[in-house]
């Protein structure tokens, strides 16, 4: 039942018409079918993977079982799990085994969930490809000559190649929405301080938010409602009462306000990703929707302000790979500071090279004001621009990137190129605002569109509410990528 | 005004990065290519605008003073690239 969503699977576990050892080993068979043609994980350990499955089934025969009980899940390789390597797909973190859970981790164990492996992404978490990875570049489901998006490039070929009906990933700048549009899945980056950052490997802490990946808005309630929750241990886990994400799935859409915002709407989206788009927007006004059209003026500048504000925080966040504690030390060195500077400038790559030494730059002195704080100002400028906005909508809607995939190897070479295919989904993380990704057709070559929908802080349950009332009345969500079939 | 060379190599300094000759110039394309990129920041006005450093406004929580984490020494030890009797061994820096 590789084809099943998780909503599906979690319903045949329930019933007992299927054992989590049997799905486990359906989803570990597919993944080392499909590693050589994608290379979506990191790292599988198939025995400990079948032992948590016969714990879980042990569960559900005790009457114990929750609704994830059983249920597989992929996690992207920037969660700690004990006892797993886990390397945040960097030279750096090649050996190192995780001496303790991420929240995240520890939120699926004890729903009784079975790891299924550590998904492939960009080194670090940095990048739109799935390229930068030290492990080799993830390739998309749909055309293998194709990038999958990323950086959780893993965990969105792996839903949508059927290797697990869910997986998790991690947005800092769209890191789980243009995967997941451009692999024809869906995903959802909460607001922010709603996922434990607790044992996410850190790229920018202000902006680094987790989020489920699976194959509908359905499954992705599902996940958050396990995911969410308080934990003292996150310095900015938001402290709030318990929701439950899939409240508001079967609500009309009548009366729902939709702000399409002109400045996603002009130039620089290809055709086939605007007539998919606004296909999806006359499916939505069929069902009750109105829509509205908004402004978001500094649009233009949230690339520029991002690659100011990640960089500098990644700067600070990765200068504790100094080869002392933890992770790659060079072999070689003169003295104490050469063992830094070689152990950092081998273990890194170049993307992650480029952008330490991009927030070293920004946030050095006499440039400090110039960048970094000005960088900040405009974070505001874009944050006003979205709640005079939501003052006239219930949701925005727009591409979630202005193209469809693109292939491996176009545009790695030149690091502007790849940062300006960021455009619609780095506001989000600037302001913090919960934003999602769903399929909603196919453009050039056949690959897939993804549409964003973004909500004011905490509307998470609204946006998987108009997401799942249009998957009720499209099946996009449902095609498979016919090698993976 | 782009990065020089020498400025290439000051942050690179740093920052901690060995960058070695041979990638210079191309790192320094790179970092120039960026920069003029974030460039069109300059030309906002934002006189008066508060910088934005975080999402939500949270002040930092207060815990009670009590003893949370066990001692894992060995644990968190037997992942270091150099050890020695309980302590992370570095490359000598008093002579």
């Amino acid at each position: 039942m590789f084809e099943a969503s998780l909503t599906e699977v979690a319903a045949a576990l329930a019933a007992r018409r299927v054992s989590s050892v049997e799905l486990t080993q359906t989803c570990l068979d597919r993944i080392a079918r499909a590693q050589g043609e994608l290379n979506a994980f990191i790292t599988v350990d198939p025995e400990r993977s079948l032992a948590q499955a016969r714990a879980a089934d042990a569960r559900i025969a005790r009457g114990e079982g929750g609704g994830l009980t059983g249920v597989p899940v992929a996690h992207k390789d920037i969660f700690c799990a004990k006892g797993w390597r886990t390397t945040c797909a960097s030279r750096m973190l090649a050996d190192f085994v995780a001496p303790y859970d991420a929240h995240v981790v520890e939120r699926f164990d004890r729903a009784g969930a079975v790891l299924l492996g550590k998904t492939n992404m960009d080194e670090f978490a940095m990048g739109s490809s799935s390229e930068s990875s030290h492990y080799g570049p993830v390739r998309n489901p749909w055309h293998t000559d194709f990038v999958p998006g990323g950086s959780s490039g893993g965990s969105a070929a792996a839903v949508a190649a059927r290797l697990a009906p869910c997986a998790t990933g991690t947005d800092t700048g769209g890191s789980i929405r243009q995967p997941a549009a451009l692999c024809g899945v869906s995903g959802i980056k909460p607001t922010y301080g709603l996922v434990s950052r607790y044992g996410m490997i850190a790229f920018a802490s202000s902006l680094d938010q987790g989020g489920p990946f699976a194959r509908t808005a359905a499954d992705l309630a599902l996940m958050l409602n396990a995911m969410v929750g308080f934990d003292p241990r996150d310095a900015t886990s938001l402290e709030r009462p318990q929701e439950d994400y899939a409240r508001e799935l079967e609500r009309p859409l009548a009366g729902l306000r939709i702000g399409l915002p002109r400045e996603y709407f002009g130039p620089g989206m290809d055709d086939d990703v605007r007539r998919a788009v606004e296909d999806a927007v006359a499916a939505l006004g069929k069902l009750g929707a109105a829509t509205v059209e908004v402004a978001l003026p500094n649009t233009g500048l949230s690339v520029p302000a991002y690659y100011v504000i990640a960089p500098a925080e990644a700067s600070s966040n990765l200068s504790r790979y100094d080869g002392v504690r933890y992770g790659y030390r060079a072999p070689e060195y003169a003295d104490l500071l050469d063992m830094y500077c070689k152990t950092r400038g081998q273990g890194f790559g170049p993307e992650v090279k480029r952008r330490i030494l991009v927030g070293t730059y920004v946030l050095s002195h006499g440039y400090y004001d110039a960048y970094y704080l000005q960088a900040q100002r405009v974070r505001r400028l874009i944050a006003q621009d979205f709640v005079a906005a939501f003052k006239r909508c219930d949701v925005i809607l727009g591409p979630t990137s202005p193209t469809v995939a693109f292939r491996v190897g176009e545009k790695s070479a030149d690091p502007v190129k790849m940062y300006l295919n960021d455009i619609y989904t780095t506001a989000a993380n600037l302001v913090g605002l919960p934003a999602m990704s769903i399929p909603c057709g196919f453009g050039a070559g056949g690959l897939p569109v993804g549409l964003q929908l973004a909500g004011s802080y905490f509307a998470e349950a609204r946006l998987l509410n108009v997401a799942h009332q249009y998957q009720r009345a499209t099946d996009w969500h449902a095609r498979m990528p016919p090698g993976f079939a | 005004m782009p990065l020089s060379l020498d400025d290439v190599r000051r942050i690179a300094h740093l920052a901690r990065i060995e960058v070695t000759g041979g990638e210079l110039q191309a790192v320094r394309e790179q970092l120039n290519g960026i920069l003029g990129l974030v460039e069109q920041l300059q030309a906002v006005a934002t006189a008066g605008i508060e910088p934005m450093a975080h999402a939500q406004n949270v002040t930092l929580r207060l815990r009670d003073d009590a003893v949370t984490e066990p001692d894992q020494r060995a644990l968190f030890q037997s992942i270091a690239p150099a050890v020695e009797a309980g302590l992370y061994l570095v490359p000598k820096v008093i002579e």
